[in-house]
């Protein structure tokens, strides 16, 4: 088990001020925030993808590398088939029986009738199922996710949002950080507000909607801009 | 004009033996040459391109600078290391094809390994987060991704390949233009310039011309195919 | 892909060539584009099984290829260079092989009026007072050395008293009678590449038959070879009553190039 992360005073440069939190195993966690409040930072300084400027980072367990996976906003495949890209993941990290794992995972999102495409001529959102279902074939105890819906319509949102909740289902711990309301709402059990680099309220998420505590998130709940 | 290319087609047609010798070692010196370079410029314009080391930027202009070496500068070069006197004389190299592929390979080293770095570099923005989200490092993330851009690597093969066939000053010097050894075709060019055989030397030319021509047209084939099957 | 195939064949059939048994000659470009070893050579060949490499260079060149031990014999044309490179210890012994000779060659308007006689110093003391147009070597080669050699004995200090008539461009045989072609000036040329110019525009022979532009051939084995024992077989058989009527009898349109004179 590498949870509890424990972030001390971490802060990043000028986008993120000393900030100090700690994520627990369990409900899924939203990073919440306008465009520019430094979700995408956070959640690489969680990840490990950035250095913080100061404080410090820390897991529980050991060998927290190979336990956590992230999908980013857009894709990144290799150019091969679907398959193998989700097989060179698991080659990295030195997993038996990869082939197997591999056809699991791509027909648990639904994706194993294209299986054996090159992955860069599936649709944008085939391409963010199929980085689910390489981080799934992983089965990380943590999954960040990085504003995994933004460039894709409804349709593949909602395919999305239906793999990230299978992920939950099944144990996973969910770190997504977005900007869509609907989103966190439908996803969230708990929510961390992020307003300009600043970590300003945190919430189980029915309480964070119905009654937010600060006037920066109420804010934002009604739909306005922050900085207006 | 017309006399060279009646000269040329005349060659041609005939499907002289001798013709056939130098356009075959021209093939052998210069595709070989360009296998080593790839072989060492690849690995070196990768490393170059995803490593950070006090000096980098230096080796890096110095690096694209080199792309520019005269040819003859480079024969002389490999002609001190390989005559007798030399300190690889024992190895017998001068004056024959071999010496002649190892000139070429220090001439294209550098553009192979300089585009490459390039185009890793350029792709390393797109992929560097997502691979070492996966935990691929060093060394493996750098041969991932140049063996994922590997088609438009072939554009560097190609410029490395253009600039040996049509060089002539390192393959003279290390070569001599030994009749039926070491000839090839933009030596056989010049040799054919010097007795005043104009039409013959253009017929030469055209060959050439037409045979680097054709390994461009199969390798732009190669690149669009498998644009089609890997996206 | 069938590129791999041809790739593989030439991988093969080079190293195979590379197994068979061979000298390296050093050799000058005139004496090549006469075309003699091309007629030569085969016959050696085919006796010995010995391959004969030529490398063309100029005489200059062609000796410091002994010196440094690249070549493993000398053919050359420059007695006083050749007999240096002997007593300085790089070569063995010098065998006199075959004379041809030099001809002065113009442009047929003949601005320095010289053609048809048959005094070549003469003929480089009208070229110097007319300051007609003259291409030279420049490039240590024999023939470069027997232009100097007739400036000297026109009592002319050429490296002095040249002007911008005077062409120095520093390449073989060819290229200069491209230039000489090309501007219509005076040059001296050996007769073989003379014979198989192609590209003579504007010139014909001035000046021939002064037994001043006689032009000896000298064969030289390296002491620096590693195949001294071939190399004195390829000098055996050329100064041999075999290779001398073998050079006596290469043509160029029905005229002799060369004269063996091996053995005095």
């Amino acid at each position: 088990m590498i949870l509890p992360l424990r972030l001390e005073e971490v802060s990043f440069l000028h986008v993120l001020q000393p900030l100090s939190l700690q994520i627990e195993a369990g409900p899924s966690t939203i990073i919440l925030g306008a465009n520019g409040a430094g979700k995408s930072v956070l959640m690489r300084v969680m990840h490990g993808l950035l250095a913080p400027s100061g404080g410090k980072v820390s897991w529980s367990g050991p060998d927290p590398r190979r336990r956590q996976a992230m999908v980013f906003q857009r894709p990144v495949m290799l150019r091969r088939s679907a398959f193998q890209n989700v097989l060179y993941a698991l080659d990295v990290a030195g997993v038996a029986g990869a082939e197997r794992i591999a056809a699991d995972a791509l027909a648990e999102v639904g994706l194993g009738h294209v299986a054996h495409q090159p992955a860069r001529v599936l649709s944008g959102g085939e391409q963010q199922r199929l980085a689910l279902a390489r981080a799934w074939a992983l089965h990380p105890e943590v999954l960040f996710l990085d504003e995994p819906t933004a460039s894709l319509d409804p349709t593949a949102t909602r395919e999305i949002e239906a793999v990230i909740r299978a992920f939950d289902a099944s144990g996973t711990k969910i770190v997504m950080a977005t900007h869509n309301l609907g989103q966190a709402r439908r996803l969230g059990d708990e929510v961390i507000y992020l307003h300009q680099g600043r970590m300003v309220e945190r919430a189980p998420a029915e309480t964070f909607f119905v009654q937010p505590s600060t006037p920066e998130a109420a804010a934002f709940i009604k739909g306005e801009l922050p900085w207006v | 004009m017309g006399e060279a290319l009646r000269a040329a087609a005349a060659l041609v047609a005939s499907g002289d033996a001798t013709l056939l010798g130098i356009v075959g070692l021209s093939l052998f010196v210069s595709l070989s040459a360009v296998t080593l370079a790839t072989a060492l410029g690849l690995p070196l314009g990768a490393a170059l391109a995803v490593t950070h080391f006090p000096g980098r930027r230096a080796i890096v202009v110095l690096l694209n600078a080199l792309m520019g070496l005269p040819p003859v500068v480079v024969g002389l070069l490999v002609y001190l290391l390989l005559s007798r006197a030399g300190p690889l004389g024992s190895l017998g190299l001068l004056f024959t094809p071999g010496a002649m592929v190892i000139a070429q390979t220090v001439l294209i080293l550098p553009i192979i390994a300089a585009l490459c770095r390039q185009a890793v570099e350029d792709a390393w923005v797109e992929y560097q987060e997502q691979l070492r989200s996966l935990g691929v490092q060093g060394a493996r993330a750098a041969l991932t991704v140049l063996w994922d851009i590997r088609f438009s690597l072939l554009t560097a093969l190609l410029a490395g390949l253009g600039r040996a066939s049509a060089e002539v000053g390192a393959v003279m010097i290390v070569g001599g233009n030994i009749d039926g050894v070491t000839r090839v075709m933009t030596t056989a060019i010049a040799l054919e310039t010097s007795k005043g055989d104009l039409p013959l030397a253009l017929g030469l030319g055209m060959v050439l011309i037409a045979v680097v021509l054709a390994l461009n047209a199969a390798a732009f084939l190669v690149k669009e195919a498998a644009q089609r099957r890997y996206g | 892909m069938g590129l791999i195939r041809v790739l593989l064949f030439l991988l093969i059939a080079f190293p195979a060539q590379a197994q068979q048994r061979f000298i390296t000659v050093a050799s000058t470009t005139s004496t090549e584009q006469s075309g003699l070893f091309k007629h030569l050579l085969p016959m050696f060949e085919k006796k010995t099984g010995i391959q004969v490499r030529v490398v063309a260079l100029g005489t200059g060149q062609a000796l410091d290829m002994g010196r440094r031990g690249d070549a493993d014999v000398v053919f050359v044309h420059a007695k006083p260079l050749e007999e240096k490179f002997v007593a300085e210890g790089y070569g063995v012994r010098r065998h006199e092989v075959m004379y041809n000779d030099f001809v002065l060659i113009g442009p047929r308007s003949d601005p320095a009026k010289i053609a048809g006689g048959k005094d070549a110093v003469v003929a480089l003391r009208n070229i110097f007072q007319a300051k007609a147009a003259f291409v030279s070597r420049g490039d240590r080669s024999g023939t470069h050395f027997a232009e100097l050699e007739l400036w000297k004995a026109a009592g002319i200090d050429i490296g002095r008293d040249k002007g911008s008539w005077y062409r120095e461009i520093g390449q073989g045989m060819g290229p200069a009678l491209n230039t000489a072609s090309g501007m219509g000036a005076y040059v001296l040329s050996d007769r073989g590449t003379w014979l198989s110019f192609k590209n003579r525009g504007d010139l014909a022979i001035a000046v021939e038959g002064d037994r001043r532009l006689f032009n000896q051939y000298g064969i030289i084995l390296v002491k620096a070879s590693a195949k001294q024992q071939m190399g004195q077989a390829f000098i055996d058989w050329v100064i041999s009553a075999e290779g001398q009527d073998a050079i006596a009898a290469y043509r160029i349109g029905g005229e002799q190039l060369f004269f063996p004179n091996a053995g005095g």
